[in-house]
Protein backbone atom coordinates (compact mmCIF):
# COMPACT_ATOMS: atom_id res chain seq x y z
CA UNK A 1 0.00 0.00 0.00
CA UNK A 2 1.09 3.87 -0.91
CA UNK A 3 0.87 6.03 2.46
CA UNK A 4 1.34 9.99 2.75
CA UNK A 5 2.95 10.20 6.33
CA UNK A 6 3.44 13.84 8.19
CA UNK A 7 5.82 13.29 10.32
CA UNK A 8 6.75 16.04 13.31
CA UNK A 9 10.45 16.85 12.67
CA UNK A 10 13.01 18.48 15.49
CA UNK A 11 16.55 18.36 15.38
CA UNK A 12 16.39 19.32 19.50
CA UNK A 13 15.30 20.41 22.79
CA UNK A 14 15.89 23.94 21.56
CA UNK A 15 14.58 24.43 17.55
CA UNK A 16 11.82 24.69 16.34
CA UNK A 17 10.23 21.88 15.17
CA UNK A 18 7.46 21.59 12.12
CA UNK A 19 5.66 18.78 10.23
CA UNK A 20 6.67 17.51 7.10
CA UNK A 21 5.24 15.38 4.78
CA UNK A 22 6.78 11.95 3.07
CA UNK A 23 5.75 9.49 0.55
CA UNK A 24 5.67 5.43 2.01
CA UNK A 25 5.09 3.63 -1.52
CA UNK A 26 6.29 0.34 -0.37
CA UNK A 27 4.28 -0.51 2.71
CA UNK A 28 2.99 -4.29 3.37
CA UNK A 29 -0.15 -4.67 5.55
CA UNK A 30 1.96 -6.96 7.63
CA UNK A 31 4.60 -4.49 8.72
CA UNK A 32 4.37 -3.08 12.28
CA UNK A 33 4.68 0.80 12.41
CA UNK A 34 7.75 0.76 13.32
CA UNK A 35 8.52 -1.34 10.71
CA UNK A 36 7.22 1.13 8.30
CA UNK A 37 8.98 3.86 9.82
CA UNK A 38 12.17 1.40 9.63
CA UNK A 39 11.48 1.73 5.71
CA UNK A 40 10.76 4.95 5.55
CA UNK A 41 14.00 5.71 7.35
CA UNK A 42 16.14 3.57 4.77
CA UNK A 43 14.88 5.67 2.66
CA UNK A 44 16.03 8.51 3.92
CA UNK A 45 19.51 7.39 4.70
CA UNK A 46 20.03 6.38 1.08
CA UNK A 47 18.91 10.14 0.10
CA UNK A 48 21.82 11.36 2.64
CA UNK A 49 18.87 12.86 4.59
CA UNK A 50 18.93 12.36 8.87
CA UNK A 51 16.15 9.66 9.34
CA UNK A 52 13.56 9.89 11.71
CA UNK A 53 14.35 9.68 15.54
CA UNK A 54 11.79 7.40 17.12
CA UNK A 55 11.64 5.30 20.32
CA UNK A 56 11.73 1.67 20.41
CA UNK A 57 13.27 -1.34 22.54
CA UNK A 58 11.42 -4.70 23.21
CA UNK A 59 9.18 -4.31 20.08
CA UNK A 60 6.51 -6.78 21.69
CA UNK A 61 4.27 -4.48 23.57
CA UNK A 62 6.06 -4.65 26.83
CA UNK A 63 9.02 -2.19 27.34
CA UNK A 64 7.08 0.86 27.30
CA UNK A 65 9.80 2.74 24.72
CA UNK A 66 7.50 3.36 21.66
CA UNK A 67 5.78 6.54 22.19
CA UNK A 68 3.79 7.84 18.53
CA UNK A 69 0.83 9.95 18.28
CA UNK A 70 -1.14 8.30 15.39
CA UNK A 71 -3.60 10.69 13.48
CA UNK A 72 -3.89 12.60 16.85
CA UNK A 73 -4.47 9.03 19.50
CA UNK A 74 -1.99 7.64 21.76
CA UNK A 75 -0.58 4.15 20.22
CA UNK A 76 -2.83 5.00 17.24
CA UNK A 77 -6.35 3.31 16.11
CA UNK A 78 -6.11 -0.14 17.92
CA UNK A 79 -7.58 0.00 21.72
CA UNK A 80 -5.06 -2.20 23.84
CA UNK A 81 -2.41 -1.96 21.63
CA UNK A 82 1.01 -0.47 21.86
CA UNK A 83 2.78 1.68 19.10
CA UNK A 84 4.88 -1.64 17.88
CA UNK A 85 2.30 -4.49 18.12
CA UNK A 86 0.49 -1.76 15.94
CA UNK A 87 0.14 -3.44 12.01
CA UNK A 88 0.07 -1.30 8.85
CA UNK A 89 -3.31 -3.41 7.75
CA UNK A 90 -5.22 -1.49 10.51
CA UNK A 91 -4.70 1.42 7.86
CA UNK A 92 -5.87 1.82 4.36
CA UNK A 93 -4.25 2.13 1.04
CA UNK A 94 -4.20 6.07 0.45
CA UNK A 95 -4.14 7.35 3.90
CA UNK A 96 -2.57 10.26 5.57
CA UNK A 97 -0.95 9.61 8.82
CA UNK A 98 -0.12 12.35 11.29
CA UNK A 99 2.80 11.18 13.59
CA UNK A 100 3.81 13.31 16.42
CA UNK A 101 5.45 13.18 19.55
CA UNK A 102 4.08 12.81 22.92
CA UNK A 103 3.34 16.64 23.69
CA UNK A 104 3.48 17.68 27.28
CA UNK A 105 6.02 20.29 29.53
CA UNK A 106 7.24 17.48 31.50
CA UNK A 107 7.96 15.46 28.77
CA UNK A 108 10.34 17.68 26.91
CA UNK A 109 11.49 16.63 23.29
CA UNK A 110 14.73 15.61 22.40
CA UNK A 111 14.41 14.86 18.96
CA UNK A 112 11.47 14.10 15.99
CA UNK A 113 9.41 11.72 17.94
CA UNK A 114 11.45 11.23 20.96
CA UNK A 115 10.89 12.81 24.49
CA UNK A 116 12.17 12.35 27.68
CA UNK A 117 10.02 10.93 30.36
CA UNK A 118 12.56 10.53 33.06
CA UNK A 119 9.62 12.39 35.14
CA UNK A 120 8.05 9.17 35.42
CA UNK A 121 10.88 7.56 36.95
CA UNK A 122 11.08 10.91 39.24
CA UNK A 123 7.84 9.93 40.45
CA UNK A 124 8.52 6.26 40.89
CA UNK A 125 11.39 7.08 42.74
CA UNK A 126 9.46 8.97 45.11
CA UNK A 127 7.95 6.27 46.57
CA UNK A 128 7.41 3.18 44.08
CA UNK A 129 8.84 0.87 46.57
CA UNK A 130 8.04 -1.29 49.48
CA UNK A 131 10.30 -2.08 52.78
CA UNK A 132 11.69 -5.55 52.42
CA UNK A 133 13.62 -7.44 55.85
CA UNK A 134 16.72 -8.90 54.46
CA UNK A 135 17.69 -12.04 56.17
CA UNK A 136 16.11 -15.55 54.92
CA UNK A 137 13.76 -15.85 52.14
CA UNK A 138 10.07 -15.87 53.36
CA UNK A 139 7.73 -19.15 53.03
CA UNK A 140 5.84 -18.70 49.49
CA UNK A 141 2.01 -17.79 50.00
CA UNK A 142 2.94 -17.04 54.17
CA UNK A 143 1.12 -13.86 53.68
CA UNK A 144 -2.50 -14.54 52.18
CA UNK A 145 -3.97 -12.35 49.45
CA UNK A 146 -7.65 -12.49 48.35
CA UNK A 147 -7.74 -13.56 44.96
CA UNK A 148 -9.85 -10.50 43.48
CA UNK A 149 -7.35 -8.05 45.50
CA UNK A 150 -4.51 -9.51 43.60
CA UNK A 151 -5.97 -9.91 40.65
CA UNK A 152 -6.86 -5.82 40.99
CA UNK A 153 -2.88 -5.65 41.79
CA UNK A 154 -1.62 -7.29 39.37
CA UNK A 155 -3.80 -5.04 37.09
CA UNK A 156 -2.61 -1.78 38.06
CA UNK A 157 0.86 -3.73 37.51
CA UNK A 158 0.51 -3.74 33.75
CA UNK A 159 0.94 -0.27 33.36
CA UNK A 160 4.77 -0.34 31.47
CA UNK A 161 5.35 3.22 31.83
CA UNK A 162 5.09 4.64 28.40
CA UNK A 163 2.87 7.81 28.95
CA UNK A 164 0.37 7.23 26.57
CA UNK A 165 -1.76 8.64 29.24
CA UNK A 166 -0.58 11.58 29.54
CA UNK A 167 0.09 12.07 25.68
CA UNK A 168 -4.20 11.77 25.48
CA UNK A 169 -4.62 13.78 28.01
CA UNK A 170 -6.12 17.16 27.23
CA UNK A 171 -4.30 18.26 30.50
CA UNK A 172 -1.46 16.33 30.31
CA UNK A 173 -1.92 15.01 33.47
CA UNK A 174 0.04 11.72 34.82
CA UNK A 175 -2.32 10.63 37.26
CA UNK A 176 -3.55 7.25 35.79
CA UNK A 177 0.09 6.34 35.77
CA UNK A 178 0.67 7.43 38.84
CA UNK A 179 -2.31 5.99 40.41
CA UNK A 180 -1.37 2.54 38.59
CA UNK A 181 1.88 2.96 40.96
CA UNK A 182 0.52 3.74 43.86
CA UNK A 183 -2.03 1.18 43.72
CA UNK A 184 -0.20 -2.12 42.81
CA UNK A 185 1.61 -1.42 46.15
CA UNK A 186 -0.66 -0.33 48.28
CA UNK A 187 -3.25 -2.98 47.62
CA UNK A 188 -0.86 -5.59 48.60
CA UNK A 189 -0.20 -6.26 52.50
CA UNK A 190 3.71 -5.91 51.65
CA UNK A 191 2.62 -2.38 50.27
CA UNK A 192 0.54 -1.13 53.82
CA UNK A 193 3.65 0.32 55.52
CA UNK A 194 4.40 3.11 53.36
CA UNK A 195 0.91 3.37 52.32
CA UNK A 196 0.14 7.04 53.17
CA UNK A 197 3.68 8.13 52.44
CA UNK A 198 3.72 6.47 48.79
CA UNK A 199 0.22 8.31 48.18
CA UNK A 200 1.70 11.82 49.51
CA UNK A 201 5.43 11.64 48.09
CA UNK A 202 4.48 10.33 44.62
CA UNK A 203 1.17 12.93 43.79
CA UNK A 204 3.88 15.35 45.26
CA UNK A 205 6.56 14.80 42.74
CA UNK A 206 4.01 14.16 39.59
CA UNK A 207 2.43 17.69 40.66
CA UNK A 208 6.29 19.09 40.76
CA UNK A 209 7.25 17.68 37.73
CA UNK A 210 4.37 20.05 35.88
CA UNK A 211 1.65 17.57 34.93
CA UNK A 212 -2.17 18.85 34.59
CA UNK A 213 -4.89 17.67 36.79
CA UNK A 214 -7.41 15.27 35.77
CA UNK A 215 -10.64 16.57 34.70
CA UNK A 216 -11.94 12.94 34.88
CA UNK A 217 -12.85 12.76 30.83
CA UNK A 218 -10.98 9.56 30.65
CA UNK A 219 -8.74 9.88 27.33
CA UNK A 220 -6.45 8.16 29.46
CA UNK A 221 -8.21 4.69 30.10
CA UNK A 222 -9.36 4.59 26.38
CA UNK A 223 -5.64 4.79 24.70
CA UNK A 224 -4.07 2.91 27.73
CA UNK A 225 -2.16 -0.05 25.57
CA UNK A 226 -2.67 -2.13 28.86
CA UNK A 227 -6.18 -0.77 29.84
CA UNK A 228 -5.25 -0.04 33.06
CA UNK A 229 -8.96 1.43 34.73
CA UNK A 230 -9.55 4.83 36.10
CA UNK A 231 -10.93 3.01 39.24
CA UNK A 232 -6.98 3.60 40.51
CA UNK A 233 -7.39 7.51 39.82
CA UNK A 234 -10.18 7.34 42.39
CA UNK A 235 -8.24 5.27 44.57
CA UNK A 236 -5.56 7.35 44.55
CA UNK A 237 -7.38 10.37 45.07
CA UNK A 238 -9.13 8.18 48.27
CA UNK A 239 -5.30 7.17 49.38
CA UNK A 240 -4.14 10.96 48.94
CA UNK A 241 -7.09 12.14 50.85
CA UNK A 242 -6.63 10.03 53.52
CA UNK A 243 -3.04 10.24 54.31
CA UNK A 244 -3.39 14.15 54.23
CA UNK A 245 -6.39 14.50 56.23
CA UNK A 246 -6.14 11.38 58.66
CA UNK A 247 -2.26 11.06 58.28
CA UNK A 248 0.77 11.81 60.32
CA UNK A 249 1.57 14.71 57.88
CA UNK A 250 4.59 15.31 56.14
CA UNK A 251 7.26 12.22 56.02
CA UNK A 252 10.05 12.81 58.38
CA UNK A 253 12.87 11.62 57.72
CA UNK A 254 13.84 8.08 58.48
CA UNK A 255 17.35 6.30 59.39
CA UNK A 256 17.37 7.43 63.31
CA UNK A 257 20.36 9.42 62.34
CA UNK A 258 20.71 13.51 61.94
CA UNK A 259 19.13 14.75 58.86
CA UNK B 1 -0.79 23.08 59.53
CA UNK B 2 1.55 22.75 57.17
CA UNK B 3 0.19 19.62 55.79
CA UNK B 4 -3.35 21.82 54.94
CA UNK B 5 -1.53 24.42 52.77
CA UNK B 6 0.64 21.11 51.34
CA UNK B 7 -3.02 19.44 50.60
CA UNK B 8 -4.56 22.83 49.14
CA UNK B 9 -1.81 23.63 47.01
CA UNK B 10 -1.81 20.07 45.84
CA UNK B 11 -3.50 18.58 42.72
CA UNK B 12 -5.84 16.34 44.58
CA UNK B 13 -6.44 19.26 47.45
CA UNK B 14 -7.56 21.52 44.13
CA UNK B 15 -9.76 19.12 43.16
CA UNK B 16 -11.72 18.17 46.07
CA UNK B 17 -12.01 21.70 47.05
CA UNK B 18 -13.80 22.17 43.41
CA UNK B 19 -15.97 18.70 43.69
CA UNK B 20 -17.16 19.95 47.22
CA UNK B 21 -17.97 23.50 46.47
CA UNK B 22 -19.85 22.21 43.67
CA UNK B 23 -21.88 19.62 46.10
CA UNK B 24 -22.83 22.04 48.21
CA UNK B 25 -24.05 24.52 45.35
CA UNK B 26 -25.63 21.61 44.05
CA UNK B 27 -27.87 20.97 47.40
CA UNK B 28 -28.17 24.53 47.31
CA UNK B 29 -29.96 24.39 43.30
CA UNK B 30 -32.02 21.34 44.45
CA UNK B 31 -33.48 22.92 47.51
CA UNK B 32 -34.07 26.49 45.15
CA UNK B 33 -35.49 24.00 42.06
CA UNK B 34 -38.29 22.48 45.38
CA UNK B 35 -39.27 25.42 46.34
CA UNK B 36 -39.50 27.35 43.44
CA UNK B 37 -41.56 24.95 42.04
CA UNK B 38 -44.71 25.96 44.70
CA UNK B 39 -45.23 28.42 41.94
CA UNK B 40 -47.62 26.10 40.47
CA UNK B 41 -49.10 25.30 44.18
CA UNK B 42 -50.24 29.06 42.70
CA UNK B 43 -50.13 32.60 44.41
CA UNK B 44 -50.19 32.25 47.74
CA UNK B 45 -48.02 28.87 48.38
CA UNK B 46 -44.80 31.06 46.89
CA UNK B 47 -45.40 34.09 48.69
CA UNK B 48 -46.25 32.19 52.09
CA UNK B 49 -42.57 30.22 51.49
CA UNK B 50 -40.65 33.73 50.52
CA UNK B 51 -41.72 35.35 53.55
CA UNK B 52 -40.92 32.13 55.62
CA UNK B 53 -37.26 32.55 54.07
CA UNK B 54 -37.42 36.32 54.64
CA UNK B 55 -38.52 35.76 58.44
CA UNK B 56 -34.79 33.87 59.13
CA UNK B 57 -33.19 37.69 58.87
CA UNK B 58 -29.94 36.65 59.97
CA UNK B 59 -29.85 33.37 59.21
CA UNK B 60 -30.45 34.11 55.50
CA UNK B 61 -27.86 36.28 54.69
CA UNK B 62 -25.22 33.83 56.52
CA UNK B 63 -26.84 31.02 54.09
CA UNK B 64 -26.37 33.63 51.24
CA UNK B 65 -22.61 34.25 52.40
CA UNK B 66 -22.14 31.10 52.60
CA UNK B 67 -22.90 30.12 49.06
CA UNK B 68 -21.21 33.17 47.43
CA UNK B 69 -18.01 31.56 49.41
CA UNK B 70 -18.72 28.30 47.42
CA UNK B 71 -19.28 30.02 44.33
CA UNK B 72 -15.75 32.20 45.31
CA UNK B 73 -14.04 29.30 45.89
CA UNK B 74 -15.14 26.93 42.99
CA UNK B 75 -14.25 29.69 40.93
CA UNK B 76 -10.94 30.36 42.52
CA UNK B 77 -9.69 26.59 42.31
CA UNK B 78 -11.20 25.92 38.64
CA UNK B 79 -9.26 29.05 37.64
CA UNK B 80 -5.84 27.59 39.58
CA UNK B 81 -6.08 24.10 37.41
CA UNK B 82 -6.93 25.74 34.61
CA UNK B 83 -4.33 27.62 34.28
CA UNK B 84 -1.88 24.60 35.47
CA UNK B 85 -3.30 22.66 33.10
CA UNK B 86 -2.57 25.25 30.23
CA UNK B 87 0.66 25.18 31.40
CA UNK B 88 1.19 21.61 31.18
CA UNK B 89 0.95 21.23 26.96
CA UNK B 90 2.52 24.23 25.97
CA UNK B 91 2.75 23.02 22.12
CA UNK B 92 -0.49 21.78 21.23
CA UNK B 93 -1.07 18.87 18.60
CA UNK B 94 -1.23 19.53 15.17
CA UNK B 95 -3.93 16.49 15.30
CA UNK B 96 -6.11 15.85 18.23
CA UNK B 97 -8.84 12.84 18.28
CA UNK B 98 -10.87 12.86 21.23
CA UNK B 99 -12.11 8.92 21.87
CA UNK B 100 -14.10 9.27 25.20
CA UNK B 101 -14.69 12.93 26.41
CA UNK B 102 -18.07 13.96 26.00
CA UNK B 103 -18.86 17.41 25.02
CA UNK B 104 -20.50 18.30 28.10
CA UNK B 105 -17.15 17.59 30.02
CA UNK B 106 -15.26 19.56 26.90
CA UNK B 107 -17.28 22.53 27.67
CA UNK B 108 -17.20 22.67 31.60
CA UNK B 109 -15.08 26.24 31.34
CA UNK B 110 -17.65 27.63 29.31
CA UNK B 111 -20.71 26.23 30.76
CA UNK B 112 -19.16 27.29 33.82
CA UNK B 113 -18.68 31.09 32.70
CA UNK B 114 -22.06 31.18 30.98
CA UNK B 115 -23.24 30.09 34.49
CA UNK B 116 -21.35 32.80 36.13
CA UNK B 117 -22.86 35.68 34.36
CA UNK B 118 -26.32 34.32 34.33
CA UNK B 119 -25.89 34.18 38.17
CA UNK B 120 -24.59 37.67 38.09
CA UNK B 121 -27.95 38.38 36.12
CA UNK B 122 -30.60 36.72 38.02
CA UNK B 123 -29.00 38.19 41.73
CA UNK B 124 -29.32 41.53 40.13
CA UNK B 125 -33.30 40.56 38.35
CA UNK B 126 -34.92 38.54 41.29
CA UNK B 127 -32.53 39.48 44.45
CA UNK B 128 -31.61 42.46 44.96
CA UNK B 129 -34.12 43.51 42.03
CA UNK B 130 -32.12 46.71 40.88
CA UNK B 131 -32.81 45.63 36.68
CA UNK B 132 -37.18 46.43 37.61
CA UNK B 133 -36.49 48.75 40.32
CA UNK B 134 -40.77 48.33 40.82
CA UNK B 135 -40.30 44.91 41.80
CA UNK B 136 -39.62 45.84 44.92
CA UNK B 137 -43.24 46.75 45.95
CA UNK B 138 -44.21 43.46 44.40
CA UNK B 139 -44.61 39.91 45.81
CA UNK B 140 -43.08 37.20 44.89
CA UNK B 141 -45.89 35.82 42.48
CA UNK B 142 -46.61 38.90 40.62
CA UNK B 143 -43.00 39.55 39.76
CA UNK B 144 -42.41 36.22 38.23
CA UNK B 145 -45.36 36.38 35.84
CA UNK B 146 -44.38 39.85 35.02
CA UNK B 147 -40.76 38.94 34.38
CA UNK B 148 -41.19 35.72 32.62
CA UNK B 149 -44.02 37.37 30.21
CA UNK B 150 -41.43 38.92 28.99
CA UNK B 151 -39.82 36.13 25.99
CA UNK B 152 -36.01 37.76 26.53
CA UNK B 153 -35.69 37.77 29.90
CA UNK B 154 -37.43 33.88 30.16
CA UNK B 155 -35.04 32.69 27.51
CA UNK B 156 -32.57 33.87 29.32
CA UNK B 157 -33.51 31.34 32.19
CA UNK B 158 -33.76 28.78 29.58
CA UNK B 159 -30.43 28.91 28.24
CA UNK B 160 -28.60 29.53 31.74
CA UNK B 161 -30.48 26.29 33.22
CA UNK B 162 -29.90 24.12 30.12
CA UNK B 163 -26.10 25.06 30.69
CA UNK B 164 -26.25 24.21 34.24
CA UNK B 165 -27.88 20.96 33.32
CA UNK B 166 -24.77 20.28 30.84
CA UNK B 167 -22.42 21.43 33.55
CA UNK B 168 -23.87 19.53 36.12
CA UNK B 169 -24.33 16.16 33.73
CA UNK B 170 -20.72 16.12 34.20
CA UNK B 171 -19.81 17.64 37.51
CA UNK B 172 -21.86 15.43 39.42
CA UNK B 173 -20.62 12.02 38.02
CA UNK B 174 -17.03 13.77 37.86
CA UNK B 175 -17.29 14.62 41.51
CA UNK B 176 -17.56 11.06 43.14
CA UNK B 177 -14.83 10.44 41.29
CA UNK B 178 -12.56 12.89 42.49
CA UNK B 179 -13.54 12.21 46.03
CA UNK B 180 -12.31 8.91 45.56
CA UNK B 181 -15.61 6.77 44.68
CA UNK B 182 -15.40 4.50 42.16
CA UNK B 183 -16.46 0.98 42.54
CA UNK B 184 -18.45 -1.24 40.13
CA UNK B 185 -21.11 -2.36 41.81
CA UNK B 186 -21.99 1.80 42.52
CA UNK B 187 -21.13 2.92 38.93
CA UNK B 188 -23.64 2.61 36.72
CA UNK B 189 -25.74 4.54 39.30
CA UNK B 190 -22.44 7.50 39.68
CA UNK B 191 -22.44 7.08 35.86
CA UNK B 192 -25.98 8.14 35.66
CA UNK B 193 -26.84 10.10 38.32
CA UNK B 194 -24.86 13.52 36.99
CA UNK B 195 -26.94 13.46 33.60
CA UNK B 196 -30.49 12.73 35.46
CA UNK B 197 -29.79 15.34 37.78
CA UNK B 198 -28.64 17.55 35.15
CA UNK B 199 -31.97 16.85 32.70
CA UNK B 200 -34.24 17.16 36.05
CA UNK B 201 -32.70 20.36 36.91
CA UNK B 202 -32.95 22.18 33.76
CA UNK B 203 -36.71 20.89 32.69
CA UNK B 204 -37.15 21.77 36.69
CA UNK B 205 -36.22 25.60 36.46
CA UNK B 206 -37.43 25.76 33.02
CA UNK B 207 -40.72 24.57 33.42
CA UNK B 208 -41.26 27.89 34.95
CA UNK B 209 -40.71 30.45 32.53
CA UNK B 210 -41.93 28.13 29.84
CA UNK B 211 -45.82 28.03 32.26
CA UNK B 212 -45.29 31.44 32.42
CA UNK B 213 -44.83 32.56 28.73
CA UNK B 214 -47.30 29.87 27.31
CA UNK B 215 -49.90 31.44 29.85
CA UNK B 216 -50.37 28.30 31.76
CA UNK B 217 -49.48 29.79 35.04
CA UNK B 218 -50.79 33.76 35.26
C1 LIG C 1 -20.25 30.31 38.91
C2 LIG C 1 -19.62 29.93 37.87
C3 LIG C 1 -19.02 28.56 37.71
C4 LIG C 1 -17.85 28.33 37.07
C5 LIG C 1 -16.95 29.38 36.42
C6 LIG C 1 -17.61 26.91 37.13
C7 LIG C 1 -16.54 26.26 36.57
C8 LIG C 1 -16.24 24.94 36.74
C9 LIG C 1 -15.11 24.26 36.19
C10 LIG C 1 -14.09 24.92 35.24
C11 LIG C 1 -15.11 22.98 36.65
C12 LIG C 1 -14.05 21.93 36.41
C13 LIG C 1 -14.44 21.14 35.23
C14 LIG C 1 -13.55 19.99 34.97
O1 LIG C 1 -13.07 19.34 35.91
O2 LIG C 1 -13.39 19.73 33.79
C15 LIG C 1 -16.27 22.82 37.46
C16 LIG C 1 -16.66 21.64 38.08
C17 LIG C 1 -17.84 21.47 38.78
N1 LIG C 1 -18.82 22.43 38.99
FE1 LIG C 1 -18.73 24.34 38.42
N2 LIG C 1 -18.64 26.30 37.80
C18 LIG C 1 -19.55 27.29 38.16
C19 LIG C 1 -20.75 27.11 38.82
C20 LIG C 1 -21.21 25.90 39.32
C21 LIG C 1 -22.51 25.72 39.96
C22 LIG C 1 -23.56 26.82 40.12
C23 LIG C 1 -22.55 24.41 40.34
C24 LIG C 1 -23.61 23.66 41.06
C25 LIG C 1 -24.85 23.98 41.15
C26 LIG C 1 -21.31 23.77 39.93
C27 LIG C 1 -20.99 22.46 40.16
C28 LIG C 1 -19.83 21.84 39.74
C29 LIG C 1 -19.49 20.48 40.01
C30 LIG C 1 -20.33 19.47 40.80
C31 LIG C 1 -18.24 20.24 39.42
C32 LIG C 1 -17.48 18.92 39.38
C33 LIG C 1 -16.35 18.79 40.33
C34 LIG C 1 -15.50 17.58 40.02
O3 LIG C 1 -15.22 17.29 38.87
O4 LIG C 1 -15.11 16.88 40.97
N3 LIG C 1 -20.51 24.70 39.31
N4 LIG C 1 -16.95 24.03 37.52
S1 LIG D 1 -1.16 3.89 32.63
FE1 LIG D 1 -1.24 2.94 30.57
S2 LIG D 1 -0.89 4.67 29.17
FE2 LIG D 1 -0.23 5.35 31.21
S3 LIG D 1 1.96 4.89 31.31
FE3 LIG D 1 0.91 3.11 32.17
S4 LIG D 1 0.64 1.72 30.42
FE4 LIG D 1 1.14 3.71 29.54
S1 LIG E 1 8.84 -1.05 21.82
FE1 LIG E 1 8.52 -1.97 23.79
S2 LIG E 1 6.43 -1.59 24.10
FE2 LIG E 1 6.68 -0.89 22.08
Amino acid sequence: MKLKLHVWRQKNAKTQGKMVTYDAPNVSPHMSFLEMLDVVNEDLIAKGEEPIAFEHDCREGICGSCSLMINGVAHGPQKATTTCQLHMRTFKDGDEIYIEPWRAKAFPIIKDLVVDRSAFDRIIQAGGYVSVNAGGAQDANCLPVPKDTADQAMDAAQCIGCGACVAACKNASAMLFTSAKVSHLGLLPQGQPERQRRALNMVQQMDKEGFGNCTNQYECEAVCPKEISVRFIARMNRDYLNASICGSGPEKKAGGGED
Amino acid sequence: MSWFKQFAQSSIGAKSAVALTGLAMVGFVVAHLSGNLLVFAGRDAINGYSEWLHSKGALLWVARIGLLAMVGLHIFFTIKLNLHNKDARPVAYVKKTYTKAKPTSRSMVLSGLVLLSYIVYHLAHLTFRVTNPEFAQLDVYTMLISSFRSPMVSLSYIVGMVLLGAHLSHGVTSLFQTLGLNHPKYNPIIRAIGPILGVVLALGFSSIPVSVLFGLVQ
